[in-house]
């Protein structure tokens, strides 16, 4: 069969298909919501339980936070212009701010991951104590799930660049948008009982 | 690092338990049988049709089977492990020390509560969502027929690193849900707690997006006409346990996770010391855990809701009440997981809380029961086998219910904690709900999807087997909790005069296990007789609900015209008017095969075994598998084909 959409019956199921991968994957960031909140309770608990060591006050710099915050929310405006553009039939330009996202979200990351590098160096690992082993935790799943969304841009990319923009990866990155906002909204949570309330 | 930890990790030859008989034989066995389903297949050439029909198929009723499969051999798996149990709680007694060491005793106990709850009561949920759901909301697919593969591939490989530990290594001796500080790396310093993490974190992850996927099947995917309020009980049931695995499955992942960190990377999440908190795990685990019980039994109550008015040839009394008793239930599931810890220093206020509102829970459960009971009220009742599954459910289910109730008061609770009370309460609802459930599902269903009955004279036999055999084993366990014999017990003093309990709990195993092997005999004999027991119709039953409108077994697109549905038992209202057959065929749309799901479940194999015995090369190439898996698959747009409506109208006509 070949690959090219024929028949109505078939535009028909594509057109489904797309709607509800769009409501199934808003199921499933609630389920990742479920996720992140366990983490947030754990930590809640768990930041007072210091050992002994050093506390949120001593460790966090609210300004490179807020640098690392800007990032992210730079690279959602970037990824929101990009689903604009496919919106518009404009493919180059969809991938231009698919990588301006791209790196943004990398900017974000090497920051986190320096301040991770810092904390340990400094003998503040994530062995530490129960407050550091739930700061890791929380913060380093919602890296993970960052580095996991820049694979997804890379693929993106390449399936934009090598099928053009089809009603398959129109459908990839109206899910990849929705994942990439939702990341948005975590890390403003994290940025604010994490960071913020901690410095207070 | 040495060469050695490069390339094995920590794995060594003595991770064998070449000392053992009794596991490395077990082990020995399962090597066994899979070589000679192995010879088998090549010498009848079967290996290429198992792929293409079987494994690599997106069929919901295939996968269906095969988690229904998956699950069965775990039953008997989990029936191994409780006569060990049976037998040395039989026999260890004053100078006796039974048949195997306290360590191996506390592992098999684990590995009993893991399988019967992750492997064979998951595995039944799951496996008659697959057949049914489609069928009973008039679809021919699910909403991800792919996601649905992974889902059963991932359940298929945790299943695997549960049995892999019985040759390589150990499994957990912490109980069914790894309490910690007992499951930290401090008091359990062997990979058994590692494997039961990891095997339940990726047959967890698989559950998640199984749960995901039926929701969505349920709420986008039914037949045109069937509202919410048209859909079958079964059908509500199932939303019900998929709504709560995906509201709470994330909870057992993210457990899971910062479990294994402590083990792993030494962090102090659930540690006694360094400003860990194990209490808190203990809240996670049943937050998780206790609406897991729910999603185990709805879909049984969904079962007993479709069988009862079909042999009572009457219909349900009080759908609605059924529905909102069904989501009272699951709502009500969230609010009652402390009190698996009453005696946790919660106080007297919580407990208070929280015991109420496990009272509370047995109301919408009650009003399930009376609804039955009802509809049953002058219908004309055929106690066939589903029906006897059905009464022994009543009975066996309420005496459960009541020792709940006692339970469910923290006074009570005191005493009661701990003991063989507990373990007889739990097993009272989770095999005459779960078990049961699924048994009588199994002999309604099966002529639908074989094509001939089951033989009901050995249906009737392994019942009584299966329900004499119930209260055998569990009606002195509720006694000698009263006597003070805590669960989980490897050995115990003479003058206690336990042991006469004991061994009759153990008679009762062994009635149980017969009635098992009564229920393969019934397979091997409806089989060997199937010619007898044909169904033409595919309608043995006079039944009311959409799968009977299709014949038997049902044809890969389920069903060859998709009509709209006006009424509640649609079919039954069809065969009421004498609706005429449509015969106006369309082209279909269905998912190609795909092997994406076992690449998926292999490579996350393979980072389990890694994370379990520390092999770097080995997760990080699993991790990579995965995603690889993931990226590649999404480059192919051509996942479907087309049945043109020609085909469809020979083949129907046909069978015609």
């Amino acid at each position: 069969m070949s690959e090219v959409v024929t028949t109505a019956l078939e535009r028909e199921a594509l057109e489904q298909r797309a709607e509800r991968s769009t409501i199934g994957f808003w199921l499933y960031i609630m389920t990742d919501c479920v996720l992140f909140a366990s983490l947030f309770a754990v930590y809640a608990i768990l930041h007072v339980n210091t050992f002994g060591g050093p506390g949120p006050k001593e460790l966090f710099h609210p300004g490179s936070v807020l640098a690392e915050t800007l990032l992210l929310l730079a690279s959602s405006y970037a990824c929101g212009l990009s689903v604009l553009r496919a919106r518009n039939g404009e493919r180059f330009k969809a991938i231009f701010w698919l990588v301006l996202t791209f790196a943004l979200g990398v900017g974000f990351l090497a920051l986190e991951l320096t301040e991770f590098g810092d904390l340990i160096a400094t003998g503040n690992s994530f062995s530490r104590s129960g407050f550091l082993s739930a700061f890791f935790t929380l913060v380093g799943t919602h890296g993970a799930h960052i580095t996991i969304g820049l694979i997804w841009i890379a693929v993106m990319v390449t399936q934009l660049f090598q099928k053009g923009l089809t009603p398959h990866t129109a459908r990839r990155l109206t899910l990849f948008s929705l994942f990439w906002h939702f990341l948005d909204v975590v890390w403003i949570f994290i940025f604010s009982t994490v960071y913020l309330m901690g410095a207070a | 690092m040495s060469l050695h930890e490069l390339i094995l990790g920590r794995l060594t030859w003595s991770a064998i338990p070449w000392g053992d008989l009794m596991t490395l034989g077990a082990g020995a066995g399962i090597f066994v049988v899979l070589f000679a389903v192995a010879v088998f297949l090549t010498v009848k050439k079967r290996w290429k049709w198992l792929f293409k029909n079987w494994l690599g198929s997106l069929d919901p009723k295939k996968i269906g089977a095969m988690y229904i499969i998956v699950a069965a051999v775990m039953l008997i798996r989990g029936l191994a492990d409780v006569l060990m149990i049976r037998t040395q709680q039989a026999t260890s007694v004053g100078s006796a020390h039974g048949i195997v060491s306290a360590d191996t005793f506390q592992q098999v106990f684990s590995a009993h509560g893991t399988i019967m709850i992750f492997f064979v009561g998951m595995g039944v949920v799951f496996g008659m969502l697959n057949l049914l759901v489609p069928l009973q909301i008039g679809s021919r697919d699910v909403a991800y027929p792919t996601l649905n593969s992974i889902s059963f591939w991932l359940f298929a490989a945790g299943m695997g690193l549960v049995n892999l530990s019985l040759l390589v290594g150990e499994f957990s001796a912490a109980g069914w849900l790894a309490y910690p500080p007992l499951s930290e790396l401090q008091y359990s310093p062997g990979v058994g707690v590692d494997y039961w993490i990891w095997s339940l974190q990726i047959a967890g992850i698989g559950s998640l997006m199984g749960g995901i996927n039926f929701v969505m099947t349920i709420l986008t995917m039914r037949r045109k006409g069937m509202t919410l309020f048209k859909m079958p009980i079964f059908v509500w049931t199932a939303l019900t346990s998929m709504g709560l695995v995906v509201t709470v499955f994330p909870i057992l992942t993210a457990t899971l996770l910062m479990l294994s960190l402590d083990r792993l990377l030494g962090m102090h999440f659930f540690t006694s010391g360094n400003g860990g908190d194990p209490m808190m795990y203990i809240n996670l685990i049943w937050a998780w855990g206790h609406p897991e019980v729910y999603i185990l039994v709805l879909p049984a109550f969904g079962v007993f809701s479709e069988i009862v008015p079909v042999y009572s040839q009457k219909k349900l009394f009080g759908y609605t009440s059924m529905v909102w008793a069904v989501l009272g239930i699951g709502l009500l599931s969230f609010t009652v997981w402390l009190h698996h810890f009453f005696t946790m220093g919660s106080g007297a206020d919580v407990n208070t809380f929280f015991g109420i509102m496990t009272g509370v829970i047995a109301i919408p459960t009650g009003v399930k029961l009376f609804n039955w009971l009802f509809t049953m009220v002058r219908g004309r009742v055929k106690f066939t086998t589903p029906m006897l599954w059905f009464l022994g459910f009543v009975v066996l289910f309420t005496i459960g219910g009541f020792t709940g109730v006692i339970l469910s008061v923290p006074a009570a609770d005191f005493e009661l904690h701990n003991s063989l009370f507990l373990v007889a309460h739990f097993h009272n609802m989770i095999i005459s709900g779960v078990l049961f459930g699924f048994f009588a599902g199994v002999t309604y269903w099966f002529p639908k999807f074989t094509g001939f009955k089951l033989n009901e004279r050995l249906g009737t036999i392994a019942w009584l087997f299966w329900v004499i055999g119930f209260l055998t084993a569990f009606m002195p366990l509720y006694i000698l909790g009263f006597l003070g014999a805590t669960r989980r017990l490897d050995h115990y003093d003479a003058s206690l005069g336990w042991q006469g309990l004991f061994i009759v709990a153990g008679v009762g195993a062994v009635m149980i296990c017969i009635g098992v092997a009564v229920q393969i005999l019934q397979l091997v004999v409806s089989y060997l007789q199937r010619d007898k027991n044909r169904d033409l119709t595919g309608d043995p039953w006079n039944g009311r609900t959409l799968e009977w409108s299709t014949v038997s077994p049902p044809p890969h697109y389920n069903f060859a015209t998709l009509d709209e549905v006006t009424t509640r038992d649609a079919f039954w209202e069809a065969k009421q008017q004498g609706t005429a057959l449509n015969r106006h065929y369309e082209d279909i749309i269905l998912p190609k095969n795909s092997y994406v799901g076992m690449f998926i479940a292999g490579f996350a194999f393979m980072a389990g075994f890694g994370f379990i015995w520390h092999i770097v090369w080995m997760i990080v190439l699993g991790l990579l598998g995965v995603v690889l898996s993931v990226v590649v698959r999404s480059f192919n747009d051509n996942t479907d084909y087309v049945i043109p409506a020609a085909t469809i109208k020979s083949l129907e006509e046909a069978r015609a």
